[in-house]
């Protein structure tokens, strides 16, 4: 019941590059001029300011008034820096210019943002201007404020729910006139979510109330501590039973419902984000180890490789196109089939010179695959460092998708589908291909697949090389949402092999069960036991679980024994 | 026939053992330069090997004769390490740095009294005691839980790799009341002896020497045993012994249990002789290097994971300081090496030779044979 008045505002929009917004910016800012200075309304908030500066004292309230409907960051940085005694008039071929200093030496024309410089003679000529007190009583309020005209809409929200949170009641009039202004929906609620706040403290007792029941039906989070503290002054001043404490009481009720249902969900995301990380990492394993019964160790090390090929291939795009060019952003794309393509090789190369003599002896595969992730794990030291190297996230994978309070970040959606690509593709390959069938065949018989013309050895390469190379792609899909170093892929490997037991040896559907559970159990249990203690749980129930099903969720009926 | 096998094997045992007696002896009485000086730096780095020598052969008797490859044995050894060492802490007393009753690290976090579990700890009996059965109650836990559900083979290695990967996280927590990532360290002495003494670590190097040779006889009494028969035919083919009647869920377990209260032994001798411990001891790679010192040896072989043990570490010694960058490339490729071809390891290679050189000698003089 509770989530669907969770989401009665359905508040979505994408938070999307700065750059992006500048478009509405102007649009916004010609909306908000008053009627009379239409004449100016192409001047950027610097001109304007440069006016201001330089005004008489009679004429500054006009240039005050025309200011405050700019929302420039700017304006705080030049209004600083006059406060400071930074700004001065430099007089030149019978014009005028204002100057700022920056950095202490640096000199900036106000008008332009151009830097300028300045010989010493001229230095010397410079006359210092400073506010007059009137003035700056005017322009606390514009400085104040000048969040809630900024450009960007996710800055808007914030200075709004700051100034709410403030209390200070000359902020009521400004975020009343900016809410008539306000284009954006969720701007619009957040504003009117500040003033019901900032109401709490300021406006009279029905007002008060009015701002209470406002607030219940907005489940503002932000609200809870200050509608606590409008209870506490109205149950010990007049009682528990009072209209208003009802209303407290029943806002705190619903806002912190909302809470719960906002932290459950919250925690279901993180657990499907990081059961896919889980899944991406331990499909290539489900596949060497369950399908082949090769326990690969190196296979930390293949992901690792995954993340070092997604480096190169950033620092190749940055050497050739710039890290700002519109090519860098596809630099990604590249890497991804790029890394299943290296590692595999490589897996193919270790394949053939290693592991196919150790077909029948697990554990022996068990102890030269880590023998061969030692040596990988140095040479990965020797070659990039023993520190983690750098990779950006290309523009497209910024930002976050935000739904009804909680965010989701695009990376991590990101590999939320690439598991599910993975997967499908990897269900094709093994119900749909010839590859596939051999590989089950291979799986299910090894000698009767050979007697039956199967190339066992061929099979065998292949589905080695195929699960390093997933491996990569985890690893590559990985360097976006964390570390890429030398030990990059030891952090997943413990895990790893759980989810592949859990999930029953071989069988794909059960390791994609066992990640999605195993991340989400962890992520369940995390808020209140933290992650150490979290992770050790999920240890303990995970050998419980094996006490009640030893075969893992789906386990392999068969008739032979295994000695 | 057999007797005169059990002649030279008793024979080899008390050579080897005396030799390793001349290294305290040496220190005590010998020269103090020269080819026979033996410094003290060098008794305790000895006894470090030989410790693992011993936490080898803990391993040897799972692995070589049992058929499971245990990934937690640095578990028990660090476990065991770490019950001496709350003794050793506590015996600290006064003169740490902060100048407490309480370990340093409880002072730096804070606390008011000593844990209730630490009281017990000043006993030096109840530590010594402790050392065998916390990693024993450990393995009975862990052992019992796993062998029931027949978690064997590459999955028994994958969870005892897990419970030591859970264990690490753990004592890497500084309120877990050991000592967090630091450990225990500034060990002062041991039963009222100096730590920093040259008779104090002749004294331990000897106890080290003692659990050596106690390790291989009781492991040679286990294999001459019905007990050691039956956990050699495990290895061999469970479900056998199994349809013959025995319950190989009970021999498993004891022989873990056993097997974890060794290398709690060996971590005990450890801690004094390297005058720390902490967490990293019980990382998942520290297993796996236990499991590279006995595949080197030769797994079941007696003499194979003490061989195995201290040429490794001797090699480890030798090439962290010479090439620092190309150890861990140097023992994964004698990893590799080793399984695929030497899968007997150096005991193998000498029987090999052995039984070559044999051959030859037969085919050299066909009529004496």
């Amino acid at each position: 019941m509770r989530t669907e008045t969770a989401n009665k505002h359905p508040v979505l929009f994408l938070k999307t590059t700065r750059r992006a917004w500048y478009g509405c910016s102007a649009v916004l800012c010609l909306a908000l001029l008053p009627a009379l200075l239409a004449a100016q309304e192409e001047r950027g908030a610097r001109e304007v300011f440069a006016d201001l500066i330089l005004a008489q004292a009679g004429e500054q309230a006009i240039w005050v008034e025309t200011l405050s409907g700019y929302g420039d960051p700017i304006i705080s940085e030049v209004y600083a820096a006059w406060r400071a005694g930074g700004i001065y008039a430099f007089e030149s071929d019978g014009n005028t210019r204002v100057l700022m200093q920056v950095n202490g030496d640096g000199w900036v024309a106000v008008r332009t943002g151009e830097a300028v410089q300045l010989s010493e003679a001229a230095i010397a000529k410079l006359s210092k201007i400073r506010p007059s007190r009137k003035l700056r009583k005017s322009m606390k309020g514009l400085i104040d404020t000048l969040g809630l005209k900024a450009p960007d809409p996710a800055t808007r929200i914030d200075s709004a729910i700051k100034m709410g949170r403030s209390q200070k009641s000359e902020f009521i009039e400004p975020l009343r006139k900016r809410l008539e202004a306000e284009p954006e929906e969720q701007v619009q609620a957040a504003l009117r979510e500040a003033l019901a706040i900032s109401l709490l403290a300021n406006g009279d007792d029905a007002e008060v109330l009015l701002a209470v029941t406002d607030l219940e039906e907005m489940q503002s989070i932000p609200a809870k501590d200050f509608i606590e503290k409008v209870l506490a002054a109205e149950t010990a001043g007049k009682g528990a039973t009072t209209e208003l404490a009802v209303a407290c009481q029943s806002a705190l009720k619903s806002i912190e419902s909302h809470m719960k249902t906002l932290e459950f969900y919250g925690s279901f995301f993180r657990g499907f984000s990081t059961g896919s990380v889980l899944l991406i990492v331990s499909f290539g394993l489900a596949i060497t180890f369950g399908l082949m019964g090769v326990i690969n160790m190196a296979h930390g090390e293949f992901v690792a490789i995954g993340g070092y090929v997604t480096f190169m291939v950033q620092r190749a795009f940055i050497d050739v196109w710039g890290i700002g060019s519109t090519a860098f952003e596809w630099y990604f794309i590249v890497a991804l089939p790029l890394s299943f393509v290296v590692a595999a090789l490589l897996g193919l190369l270790l394949e053939k010179s290693v592991i196919r003599f150790l077909y029948r002896r697990p554990l022996e595969s068990l102890l030269c695959t880590w023998g061969i992730s030692m040596v990988m794990q140095q040479a990965f030291r020797l070659i990039f460092g023993a520190a983690n190297v750098q990779v950006n996230n290309p523009g497209w994978l910024m930002g976050n998708l935000n739904y009804a309070g909680f965010n989701m970040s695009f990376t991590r959606l990101f590999v939320l589908l690439l598991a599910l690509v993975v997967v499908f593709l990897t269900w094709l390959l093994l119900r749909k291909t010839n590859l596939g069938l051999h590989i089950r065949a291979v799986m299910q018989n090894r000698d009767m697949a050979s007697g039956l013309g199967i190339p066992v050895a061929r099979v065998n390469s292949m589905t080695f090389a195929l699960g390093c190379g997933l491996a990569a792609l985890g690893g590559a899909a990985l360097s976006q949402i964390g570390n890429v170093g030398p030990l990059m892929g030891q952090a997943y490997i413990v895990d790893s092999f759980m989810v592949v037991v859990i999930g029953s040896v071989g069988n794909l559907l059960g390791a994609g069960l066992s990640a999605m559970g195993i991340g989400l159990v962890d992520q369940l249990l995390q808020p209140s036991l933290g992650p150490v203690m979290g992770k050790i749980t999920v240890f303990l129930i995970i050998i419980l679980f094996l006490q009640w099903r030893p075969g893992g969720i789906f386990p392999t009926r068969s008739r032979s024994l295994e000695d | 026939m057999l007797k005169r096998d059990n002649h030279t094997e008793f024979l080899i045992l008390a050579v080897v053992t005396s030799l390793l007696m001349l290294v305290p002896l040496l220190n005590a009485i010998g020269p103090a330069e020269g080819f026979l000086s033996v410094s003290a730096f060098q008794v305790s780095l000895y006894g470090k090997y030989l410790t693992y020598a011993v936490l080898a052969m803990s391993l040897n008797l799972l692995w070589g004769y049992t058929g499971l490859l245990c990934l937690c044995q640095s578990l028990f050894f660090a476990l065991g390490a770490y019950m001496m060492g709350m003794y050793l802490m506590l015996m600290i007393g006064e003169r740490g740095a902060y100048q407490s009753v309480l370990p340093d690290f409880m002072v730096f976090l804070g606390y008011q009294e000593l844990p209730l579990h630490w009281k017990p700890f000043y006993s030096f009996w109840f530590a010594a005691g402790a050392v065998l059965w916390v990693p024993g109650l450990l393995a009975l836990i862990f052992g019992f839980l796993a062998f029931r559900s027949r978690i064997k083979g590459v999955y028994f290695s994958i969870l005892t790799q897990a419970l030591t990967y859970a264990a690490c996280l753990m004592f890497f927590r500084n309120d877990f009341t050991f000592g967090g990532n630091n450990g225990f360290t500034d060990f002062k002495d041991i039963l009222g002896c100096d730590l920093n003494a040259d008779a104090t670590n002749r004294g331990l190097f000897t106890a080290t020497v003692t659990l050596l040779v106690l390790t291989y006889l009781s492991t040679t009494f286990l294999l001459k045993s019905k007990f050691g028969k039956i956990q050699q035919a495990i290895r061999d083919s469970e479900n056998r012994v199994r349809f013959s009647g025995y319950s190989t869920t009970s021999y498993k377990l004891a022989i873990f249990v056993f097997s974890a209260m060794l290398a709690g032994a060996a971590g005990a001798l450890y801690v004094p002789q390297v005058g720390g411990v902490n967490p990293s001891a019980m990382e998942a790679a520290k297993s796996l290097e236990v499991v590279v010192w006995v595949a080197v040896g030769g797994r079941g072989t007696k003499w194979g994971p003490i061989i195995g043990a201290v040429l490794v570490n001797f090699l480890k010694s030798f090439t962290t300081q010479a090439f620092p960058d190309y150890w861990l490339i140097i023992m994964g490729g004698l990893f590799v090496v080793v399984v695929l071809f030497f899968p007997d390891g150096v005991t193998g290679l000498y029987r090999d030779a052995k039984a070559a050189l044999n051959k030859r000698r037969a085919a050299a003089s066909p009529e004496s044979a």
